[in-house]
């Protein structure tokens, strides 16, 4: 991991950060195995540089662009974010990264353009987990045009002032703070603006367990467990689980209308 | 004389020996909790570590009655009974954990995942149906029963172990290799079973 430079944090919360070794050897990364200390043991073996990502489909300006020439070309801030994974435990992350919004002006997706789809590199010598079918390779996720813009929405390339270990997704990941962690997908190596709701790789497995949205909602159980609360990595006991993981005051306005119990 | 003091001691150092191993995990676990070595979410970890123990100590007692009369290996017969305890023993930390740890004894909490969610459901039917096993493994409850009503109970252990596996299986996200390991091996000594019975001497007994 080498030092990142970025401004100060501007979105800080009042709770204590999770220690930067429990956030880097516990994690769901079923590339590299569905253990959660495998991503730190097996993650090494992918090859983070050089990296390209594909900009595709409905917007003016795609193309394939260099990791250093995005990390370069928009200015890296500090985020320190709750990460709440679906299996009903959270984290503290102080990320460093920039908002995708930006990303997504520069290469002005056109007016058809409804959400923004993800994949991560589909590589088994890389990554061994996907020698076995657990989920369908590449891993794939999507947010809404809207949601994309949203200020919040970050594309993480560094946490804790350095460049992010790759268990936690190097060289560039998608971190969207009021969503469940598998929303939040790693290693990018392919961005696509479309018009209708792409595939996502949770929700083909299991919709009822995993819905497209992904907010995180205490109303709403996971069909064998609460979402009610959460543990805190670090803490003893359980907290309560915050509508929109604490950040409905930034959000919920984009989901106005929409029938809650959906929005899991 | 001399034999015989050889032999009760070396009977002792075998049962203590079995003693140590069947503790071994849960000894295991201990030192990694004095070291720091019990992940970053240390109470999901003792949990799944404490059921899949549970779970494997089922199997080896199960596996034991067939060793003696598939394969003529009858020693482990002697220690049946106590692996069985001890699977009942990380049973109980398993679902004591669960109540007093995970959920923080919020009793309306875990009754809800009782009636909700079926992995919950049948992990706590199998260990309901555990605790007859295990009471009447004590000694002097056994010597009170009717040897084959004591048999006919005992025969829950495959529908115990079998709902087990289930419990596994339901609760996985998504791999679900290592429950699926555990209904093999099940399956294999369920079916071991109805084996052929490896008689001492067959001939004379038919006479």
């Amino acid at each position: 991991a080498a030092p990142l430079k970025h401004s100060p944090n501007r979105m800080r919360i009042d709770e204590d950060k999770t220690p930067l070794k429990d956030v880097t050897s516990y994690n769901n990364f079923y590339e590299f195995g569905t253990d959660k200390d495998s991503p730190a043991a097996y993650a090494g073996m992918m090859k983070t540089r050089p990296w390209i990502v594909t900009i595709a489909g409905l917007c003016d300006k795609p193309g394939k662009y260099g990791i250093d020439d995005l990390i370069r070309r928009f200015p890296l801030e500090e985020r320190i974010y709750r990460m709440r994974c679906v299996e009903a435990w959270s984290m503290v992350i102080p990320w460093i990264g920039f908002p995708l919004a930006k990303l997504i002006r520069a290469v002005q997706p056109t007016s058809q353009a409804r959400y923004v789809a993800f994949q991560t590199l589909h590589d088994p010598r890389q990554m061994p987990g996907q020698r076995s079918d657990i989920l369908r390779w590449p891993y794939q996720e999507a947010l809404r045009l809207d949601e994309a813009l949203n200020p919040l929405t970050l594309l993480a390339v560094g946490l804790y002032g350095q460049t992010l270990p790759n268990q936690n997704g190097a060289p560039i990941r998608l971190v969207v703070p009021w969503k469940y962690g598998f929303k939040g997908i790693k290693s990018i190596v392919r961005i696509q603006f479309t018009a209708n709701r792409p595939k996502t790789s949770w929700n083909l497995l299991a919709p009822r367990e995993y819905g497209f949205y992904g907010n995180v909602n205490p109303a709403v159980d996971h069909p064998r467990w609460s979402q009610a609360k959460e543990r805190r990595i670090g803490e003893f006991f359980r907290r309560k689980t915050l509508p929109f993981n604490g950040y409905g005051d930034q959000v919920a306005s984009l989901y106005r209308g929409l029938d809650p119990r959906t929005l899991y | 004389m001399a034999a015989a003091i050889t032999g009760g001691r070396a009977h002792r150092i075998e049962s203590a020996c079995i003693w140590i191993l069947c503790a071994a995990p849960l000894l295991l676990l201990v030192l990694q909790g004095l070291t720091g070595g019990l992940t970053a979410n240390p109470i999901e970890f003792v949990l799944r570590e404490l059921g899949v123990w549970a779970l494997r100590f089922l199997c080896i007692t199960l596996a034991i009655s067939p060793l003696a009369q598939g394969a003529g290996w009858s020693r482990p017969m002697r220690y049946r009974r106590r692996i069985g305890l001890w699977a009942f023993a990380y049973a109980c930390l398993h679902l004591l954990t669960y109540v007093a740890v995970d959920q923080e004894f919020d009793w309306p909490s875990i009754l809800k995942d009782i009636a909700k969610r079926p992995y919950i459901t049948i992990g706590m039917a199998a260990f309901l149906l555990l605790v007859p096993l295990a009471v009447t493994s004590i000694n002097r409850v056994r010597r009170k029963m009717r040897p084959r009503s004591w048999r006919r109970l005992h025969r829950a252990v495959y529908p115990i172990a079998a709902m087990g596996v289930v419990h596994y299986y339901l609760l996985v996200k998504a791999d679900h290799r290592d429950p699926l390991f555990y209904a093999v091996v099940v399956a294999l000594l369920l079916a071991a079973r109805f084996m052929p019975k490896r008689r001492a001497r067959p001939a004379r007994a038919q006479g």
